[in-house]
């Protein structure tokens, strides 16, 4: 699997998430610096956490309008997956690749922990590994991981089976509708979630759940 | 030109002997932009005037000391052409004023004074100490504090991995903010700030310069008064984003070999940036102010020198490696400007709209600062063991301690930082040390911050010699072995003889304990003024401490692992109570003496127990310090949810369970393999007793009685968020 992993003025993530993919497929992920355009041809695209541009006008809002954003778009569109944690994940939103938004966590903090989450959807690239209903742990750090979308986009998302991680009940850190974690888009090539795998790929780290959601992209696109 | 009056000089924080000192040191009399220069040069802040003669006596070389204090940092070998740079530095009188933006820029200021070296920042820790909960400004000042620090690092992307967060009504008008942070590099890529040679390039790099900050090193030396908030203006404003921008421009152009010198703009920005690089480095230094970049029209060049705007670095670049250097910040979409050239003169000449506006000796701003040997009074210790109930309930006194503001849980401060990022955070806060992995390798750096105020306060030699030997310690707990320092201390008025009897004694402790232990200073700060209309803080030497293990693999963490493990003190108890938390939270008494440290005892002790973690042998350690035996088996107990039952050989009395003596560890391992530690014990002459075991869910001691974890656990974890939501 050859994968790329795109940096923001201000990402913070992008080191984390290609020791981990390097660690998991032995193969060292591009880090395609944002106002290069010329992604080059992989199987996988991470959009990683951090404050691209610091996050100053809405999470995610510059960097959605970034160059390298309407190649990853394109990609998306031809089928490559496209996997967006933690501010990935909002600039995802702000691109509209996924529904709803993201908002302010509920109590108005940041908030940094281990999280338990159910695995809802095991039909998809990222979470094949996994077994429905499978209880993992994946820190959160965010202030803003809020999801919110209209009923009818909530049903939807529930109904298609598209609401790949939810917080396992009582666990819910930012107030996000039903408990969304990290949802998946119509063609299930794009994933957006807020907790970090890639920082429970080492048993030194506090675990390793996070291993199958590369070892399930590993199998489905190598 | 404005004529300089006894009364500028005085709004400058000079006194009139200073003055005199300026004006033959130039041969004539200062302009405004030169008095403006020397104010802040010569400022505590910068000068160390009033330390400088004490801080002589601190041990600061040993074999893997690269870099002592001086620069920008203190730089230790870790081996493997691998170095840790790491430096604490204070933010005290701003974040008092400004919460938010004091704290945060704080947490920018230390981060660009380790990665001006050459590294890249790891590990961020924060040592805060905040006036008494029922102070009306405590909660805000919390929230502003921490939320600061958590807007700042977070975006930064380094893990804030530790610290402290204490209480104390000597802080009501004088909070402290110590940040420290962690850096990595290699060996053979370190920058220091010389600017050797003349003819070559004088280069700005970051944010542009605005009207921010300007004197803020002035007003870090002086005492606070009813008008302090009136200072807001002078609190700089930090722009994180920019910093990581400038953090990753900076890294990549240290990849090349364009740089001759780099410092970053912090305290009195351009002035002391621009004149203690070419001091450094023999050479003089000619800079255009109309080349600064900046961010607001008709900056006078008085504003300009002492701007503290943030976010900006000063380099020395080899001539023609402009164009290399400006294309690498461009693509940070940062500020990149030729502002002048050094020159062999030794002067530090600034120009501005075609005229010399500056033009002084460089040496004069730093060296020629004046050394003041201050009068001290070194007063007596405090002694005596304060008289306490001995028929009080010992669970009843537990569970009281442990939800009491310094010892409860900081979990509702730790959670607003991201303490995962970088993915290296093997042992996360809440443990005796934070310890990161050093990126790609077993490595791991174990990193604390300590001191115990109230030991200090009645005992300044005793107490500045325990927060070193409880950072050794700490650092010695999770397995690693402790390796330098850096301190941030904060005293009150120098001026006052009492106050600097305990800086010298501070000092001094600190100087026995370093040297005894071989754990030298690299680097660090003092933070002098904590004072408000008269009142001074209880000295605060606060000791930030760097140790390396091996393996982070074999690390040791305080919570019980297995139920039916031996738990065994390691260490000797004579029942101190006196400055104890026991007395203070129980009796409601801040009295008697601070427990002594036997260094060689330290020594010794912390050696037998950090070679068996070395080893293998042990994998569940903490150190028993505030609140003593019976708070550290809760804490053990509480991070695993495994009880612990005692019964001790000797009768299990107040002291016993709550004296605070030195240089003990609790530790757990197998039934099975007790008798074997024990004997090693007896063979090292290291004392220790076995105490009980783990299991259940209570906390038993025979003869006291017993508590549920879960009762501890609610008032442990409970006080901070409730106090928070006031």
């Amino acid at each position: 699997m050859r994968s790329a992993v795109v940096v923001f003025p201000a990402s913070n993530c992008d080191r984390d998430a290609a020791v981990a993919l390097e660690q998991l497929t032995g193969k060292k992920p591009h880090l395609v610096w944002h106002a290069d355009s010329d992604l080059p041809a992989v199987d996988l695209i991470v959009l990683p956490g951090g404050f691209a541009y610091g996050d100053y006008l809405r999470c995610g809002a510059m960097a959605g309008q970034s160059k390298v954003m309407r190649t990853v778009k394109e990609r998306a569109d031809k089928g490559v997956a496209v996997l967006g944690i933690c501010n990935g994940f909002q600039v995802l939103t702000e691109t509209r690749m996924l529904p709803g938004v993201l908002m302010r966590n509920a109590a108005l903090k940041f908030v940094c922990r281990p999280v338990g989450l159910t695995v809802v959807e095991t039909q998809s690239a990222f979470t094949r590994k996994y077994n429905a209903g499978q209880r993992v742990v994946f820190p959160v750090a965010h202030g803003e991981g809020n999801y919110l979308a209209d009923e009818e986009t909530l049903d939807r998302l529930e109904g298609d089976g598209r609401v790949a991680f939810k917080y396992a009940p009582g666990e819910n850190p930012n107030g996000s509708m039903r408990d969304i974690a990290g949802i998946l888009n119509e063609q299930r090539n794009v994933l957006g979630l807020m907790p970090h795998p890639e920082r429970v790929c080492d048993p030194l780290l506090g675990g390793t759940d996070g291993r199958a959601l590369f070892h399930s992209l590993i199998e489905a696109l190598s | 030109m404005t004529a300089i009056t006894p009364q500028i000089v005085r709004e400058h924080g000079l006194s009139p002997e200073e003055y005199e000192r300026i004006k033959s040191l130039l041969g004539r009399d200062p302009n405004l932009v030169e008095l403006g220069v020397f104010s802040v040069m010569w400022s505590e802040h910068c000068s160390y005037k009033s330390t400088r003669a004490h801080l002589k006596k601190l041990p600061t070389t040993g074999p893997h000391v690269i870099q002592g204090p001086g620069e920008n940092a203190g730089i230790i070998d870790i081996g493997d052409g691998d170095v840790c740079v790491f430096k604490m530095e204070s933010h005290n009188h701003p974040s008092f004023i400004e919460p938010y933006q004091g704290a945060a820029t704080g947490v920018g200021g230390i981060m660009r004074d380790v990665f001006t070296m050459g590294a890249r920042p790891v590990a961020m820790l924060d040592s805060l100490r905040f006036g008494e909960p029922e102070h009306p400004k405590t909660r805000h000042l919390v929230s502003g504090v921490v939320s600061g620090i958590g807007g700042y690092g977070n975006c930064m992307g380094v893990p804030t991995v530790g610290g402290e967060v204490n209480f104390h009504r000597s802080y009501n008008g004088n909070i402290l903010v110590n940040a420290m942070c962690v850096g990595l590099a290699h060996a053979d890529k370190i920058f220091k700030s010389a600017a050797k040679g003349a003819g070559n390039l004088v280069v700005y790099v970051g944010s542009k310069t605005g009207r921010d900050g300007i004197h803020g090193a002035t007003m870090a030396s002086a005492e606070f008064n009813q008008d302090s908030e009136e200072k807001r203006p002078t609190v700089q404003v930090g722009d994180p984003f920019t910093e990581k921008l400038l953090l990753e421009a900076c890294l990549e152009l240290m990849a090349t070999d364009a740089i001759i010198a780099i410092q970053d703009m912090g305290a009195a920005g351009l002035t002391s940036s621009s004149s203690e690089m070419a001091d450094k480095g023999g050479a003089g230094v000619e800079i255009d102010l109309d080349k600064v970049p900046q961010r607001e029209t008709n900056l006078t060049a008085y504003e300009m020198m002492l701007s503290e705007s943030q976010e900006r670095m000063l380099a020395v670049l080899k001539p023609g490696r402009e164009a290399e250097a400006e294309r690498i910040f461009r693509k940070w979409e940062l500020d990149f400007s030729v502002i002048g050239i050094t020159t062999d003169t030794h002067r530090l000449i600034v120009r501005h709209k075609g005229e010399v506006v500056a033009d002084m000796p460089v040496g004069a701003l730093s060296d020629a600062a004046p050394v003041y040997e201050r009068p001290f009074v070194k007063r007596a210790p405090e002694t005596g063991t304060p008289a306490y109930g001995a028929g009080r309930p010992v669970m009843e006194s537990l569970l009281k301690i442990i939800g009491a503001p310094d010892m409860c849980s900081k979990r509702w401060v730790w959670e607003q930082y991201d303490y995962t990022v970088m993915a290296d955070s093997v042992q996360r806060p809440g443990g005796d040390a934070a310890v990161v992995r050093v990126h790609g390798t077993k490595k791991g750096l174990a990193c604390v911050t300590d001191v115990s105020p109230r030991y200090c306060r009645a005992d300044p030699y005793e107490g500045a010699k325990q927060a070193v030997a409880e950072a050794w310690r700490n650092i010695t707990a999770v397995g690693a072995k402790p390796l330098a320092v850096t301190d941030c201390l904060n005293f009150s008025n120098p001026e006052k003889p009492e106050a600097m009897g305990e800086i010298v004694a501070g000092i001094e402790g600190m100087g026995e304990a370093c040297r005894f232990l071989e754990f030298p200073i690299v680097s660090g700060n003092c933070s002098l003024y904590n004072e408000t209309q008269g009142e001074g803080i209880l000295p605060t030497p606060c000791i930030g401490g760097v140790g390396l293990m091996q393996d982070v693999a074999r690390m040791a963490t305080l919570a019980f692992k297995r139920k039916g493990d031996a738990l065994i003190l390691i260490g000797e108890t004579a029942g101190h109570l006196g400055q104890s938390v026991y007395i203070r939270e129980v009796e409601g008494k801040e009295e008697g003496a601070a427990p002594r440290v036997d260094l060689a005892l330290e020594k010794k002790n912390g050696d037998f127990v950090r070679g068996l973690i070395e080893a293998g042998r042990l994998d569940t350690v903490h150190d028993v310090s505030d609140g003593g035996l019976l708070v550290a088996v809760a804490e053990m107990a509480m991070a695993s949810g495994i009880g612990a039952s005692l019964d001790p050989h000797n009768a299990a009395t107040i002291p016993f369970l709550f004296g605070e003596d030195q240089a003990r560890y609790l530790v757990a391992l197998p039934h099975a393999e007790t008798e074997k530690l024990l004997s090693r014990a007896y063979t090292e002459g290291v004392t220790a007793v076995l105490l009980g075991s783990t299991g259940g869910d209570k906390i038993a001691v025979k003869g006291q009685g017993e508590i549920a974890l879960e009762r501890l656990a609610e008032a442990h974890e409970g006080w901070l968020p409730a106090y928070m939501k006031g």
